[in-house]
């Protein structure tokens, strides 16, 4: 929802950053507020996955100039794990699997490191289980879940189920979403966006990063902003996303370069 | 297998270009045949009758042996200067403990299945075995032939035994651990074998274990090393295993001998038709430690599984050579090798499998993990298929990696700092193996002790 007296969680200002030396964002701005949901949408390698990355922090891209400030500190000063307590959270595009460490424990000491960032008591295992079977209800994850290895020999669908999971754990200012929706069958679109529709409210942010029109169809953004060559190019409501769909992204692009 | 001494056909060359080099190597391979007769002096002459023909043929095979050197292709890894650079003596007066000094390692699923043996020497009084069925029998291997005289058709009968430290074992046996499951008796309590080294002086401990799975039966074995202090004693231990027609046993090796010790173990396993071998070797201790791990199987649907984790530090070594031999149709084996090497450590697994012409529909996969927590520590990993059979299925890979920046980023992206994600990376690649063991005390003691190594 746009509230024009909300306050600001992102501000992105002239941001261009490299992977291995090539230039991959080149000046990119956006302002996100408080209760807002945004959508970047664009062609392969716009840079709107790379740019999510940033975010939060990946060793391997550069920020080579600009600013990012998130809840009104630089977000460039803070390590990853430093982003995840202030508040950012990214849901991965390919969740890694990690065998050997449950997704309970895991989810737990996740939790926990944010709680004690915020001097919050950290929740022993039974307060951690309560906690989490509520969060479980939400995404209709059957609680087996939590004895697997972390994403171990999930499907898709199951991954990104378990991306909103710790998600609705950690209760980020921001959520980035990339490609939430890649490799999702409609049964479990429908179940992840539900997810994020309930987590979202007027005192965070979600910024989904996609492909695909079919996403908006169930999670309604405030804004689009259409992504190309590592800048955004253009700005709408949601009516864009259906701009889009029906005349692809080339008119824009081609408008771009004019 | 046998292991070649190739010295010999080096000294001419050499005598032709610097005698002085011919010299001192001739001399090399007289030490190392002399050290290898003179650990055979440290055996006890005391020995059970049946005993003596097998100990005696032993000896004669040692004797054209020599303790083995980088030029041997299977110790092409390890260095075993360090070894012959030990005086070790024998265990002449064994030590009496007491239950309050080996109590951390007891497992309570064991309390009366248990046999402990001291510096390789049988210690009754810490050993129960009240808790088995009747008809099995636990106990110490000399004293067994008496009322089980079957027992010598299977001791020391497995494939490999003219191999240089499995004879040399031989060559020096008293005693031992015997398990015999009778024909279709499934025992539900799992024996444990506790072979504790005190760890006070360099003693030579060669303990041997004899495991006769009978058709049909199901029982499942821990063979444990563990010490109670850092000198730096040999365990040179021989552990044989037969799986007869449908048996199944479950054999859990773990040795946590001192990070000062030598440690060379051998489990040579036979698998009769439909016999099922579930092996799991955990490798903490040991300056140097071997683990020679061998299965023969000869009947048809066997199936065989071998997970092994070695955790290495400093400038240790942790060198496991394996075989799968089959002989044929219709058999599986899984195996997976993990090695986590720390510090200047070196890891080292040959893996080979056998898949002569009559194995058809042989169907095996074997994968080697490794993983380096330091710029210096090293890998060598080898996978040796020798595959004749032309409808069989193998696969192999082996990957030696270090941690993986994006399963260490997607950690922290969790509010996790980098640290702490490696060592729960560490943690996760080393319970992956353990956490098969299904002996909970054993699983949950292991478990805590890799969580202290990873925050250390």
């Amino acid at each position: 929802m746009i509230n024009p007296n909300a306050s600001t969680i992102l501000s992105v200002k002239n941001l261009t950053a490299n992977v291995d030396g090539t230039q991959i964002i080149k000046g990119l701005n956006l302002e996100i507020k408080s209760g807002e949901i945004h959508a970047i949408m664009g062609p392969n390698g716009s840079g709107k996955s790379t740019f999510s990355k940033i975010l939060a922090g990946h060793p391997a891209y550069e920020v080579t100039s600009g600013e990012i400030m998130f809840m009104g500190q630089n977000l460039l000063d803070l390590d990853p794990e430093e982003r995840s307590r202030s508040g950012i959270f990214l849901a991965f595009q390919y969740p890694l699997e990690i065998p050997g460490v449950s997704n309970r424990d895991f989810l737990r000491v996740s939790c926990n490191a944010k709680r004690k960032h915020e001097s919050l008591e950290e929740l022993d295992p039974m307060d951690f289980d309560d906690l989490v079977y509520e969060k479980l209800e939400l995404l209709k994850m059957d609680s087996e879940f939590l004895d697997r290895g972390v994403n171990e020999g999930f499907s898709g669908g199951e991954k990104k189920r378990n991306e909103i999971l710790q998600m609705a754990l950690l209760e980020p200012k921001l959520g980035v979403l990339d490609e939430i929706d890649s490799g999702l069958d409609i049964d479990a679109l429908r179940v992840v966006s539900s997810g994020v529709n309930a987590l979202s409210n007027e005192n965070n942010a979600m910024l989904l990063v996609t492909h695909y029109q079919r996403l908006l169809d169930y999670i309604t953004p405030d804004y689009i902003h259409v992504m190309a060559e590592g800048r955004i190019l253009q700005t709408g409501t949601k009516e864009l996303a259906l701009e889009l769909e029906a005349k692809g992204y080339d008119w824009i692009l081609e408008g771009a370069t004019v | 297998m046998s292991i070649e001494v190739k010295l010999q056909g080096h000294e001419l060359t050499d005598a032709e270009v610097n005698p002085t080099i011919a010299a001192s190597k001739a001399q090399i391979k007289v030490d190392r045949t002399a050290y290898l007769t003179d650990l055979v002096k440290l055996r006890n002459p005391e020995i059970p009758d049946w005993m003596q023909q097998t100990r005696d043929h032993a000896s004669a095979i040692v004797q054209e042996l020599a303790i083995p050197s980088s030029r041997d292709e299977d110790w092409r890894f390890t260095d075993l200067s360090a070894l012959l650079a030990t005086q070790f003596k024998s265990v002449t007066e064994p030590s009496a403990l007491g239950f309050e000094q080996i109590k951390s390692y007891m497992l309570p699923e064991s309390v009366n299945s248990r046999l402990v043996f001291v510096d390789g020497v049988y210690a009754a009084d810490l050993s129960a075995v009240d808790d088995l069925p009747e008809d099995t029998l636990v106990g110490s291997l000399a004293q067994v032939q008496e009322f089980l005289p079957q027992v010598s058709d299977y001791f020391a009968k497995q494939p490999g035994g003219e191999e240089v430290f499995t004879a040399l074992n031989t060559s020096s046996v008293i005693d031992g651990a015997i398990v015999w499951i009778p024909k279709d008796q499934i025992v539900n309590t799992p024996v444990h074998l506790l072979f504790v080294a005190t760890g006070t002086a360099e003693f030579l401990i060669q303990p041997r274990v004899l495991i006769i799975a009978g058709s049909g039966s199901d029982v499942t074995v821990v063979e444990d090393y563990v010490t109670l202090n850092d000198r730096a004693y040999c365990t040179n231990s021989v552990a044989e295993i037969q799986v007869d027609n449908n048996a199944k046993v479950n054999h859990i090796r773990i040795q946590r001998d001192s990070k000062s010790a030598f440690h060379i173990g051998k489990t040579a396993v036979s698998q009769a038709r439909d016999g099922q071998y579930s092996g799991i070797a955990v490798n903490f201790g040991g300056a140097i430690a071997r683990h020679n791990w061998e299965i023969y199987s000869n009947g048809e649907q066997t199936h065989s599984q071998l997970l092994g984790l070695s955790w290495i530090t400093d400038d240790r070594t942790s060198d496991t050579h394996s075989l799968i031999a089959f002989s044929k149709p219709h058999c599986t084996a899984n195996q997976i090798n993990k090695c986590i090497a720390d510090d200047k450590s070196h890891g080292i697994f040959n893996g080979r499998i056998c898949v002569p012409k009559l194995a058809q529909q042989t169907d095996a996969k074997q994968l080697s993990r490794s993983l380096l927590l330091s710029p210096k520590a090293r890998i060598d990993t080898k996978p040796q298929l020798e595959i004749v059979a032309d409808n069989v299925k193998c696969a192999h890979g082996a990957t030696v990696s270090q941690l993986e920046d994006d399963a260490v980023f997607y950690l922290q992206s969790r509010g996790i700092d980098s640290e702490s994600a490696r060592k729960l990376l560490t943690y996760a690649f080393a319970t992956e193996v353990i956490n098969e063991i299904k002996v909970d005390s054993l699983r949950t003691k292991l478990q805590e002790m890799v969580r202290s190594v990873t925050e250390a």
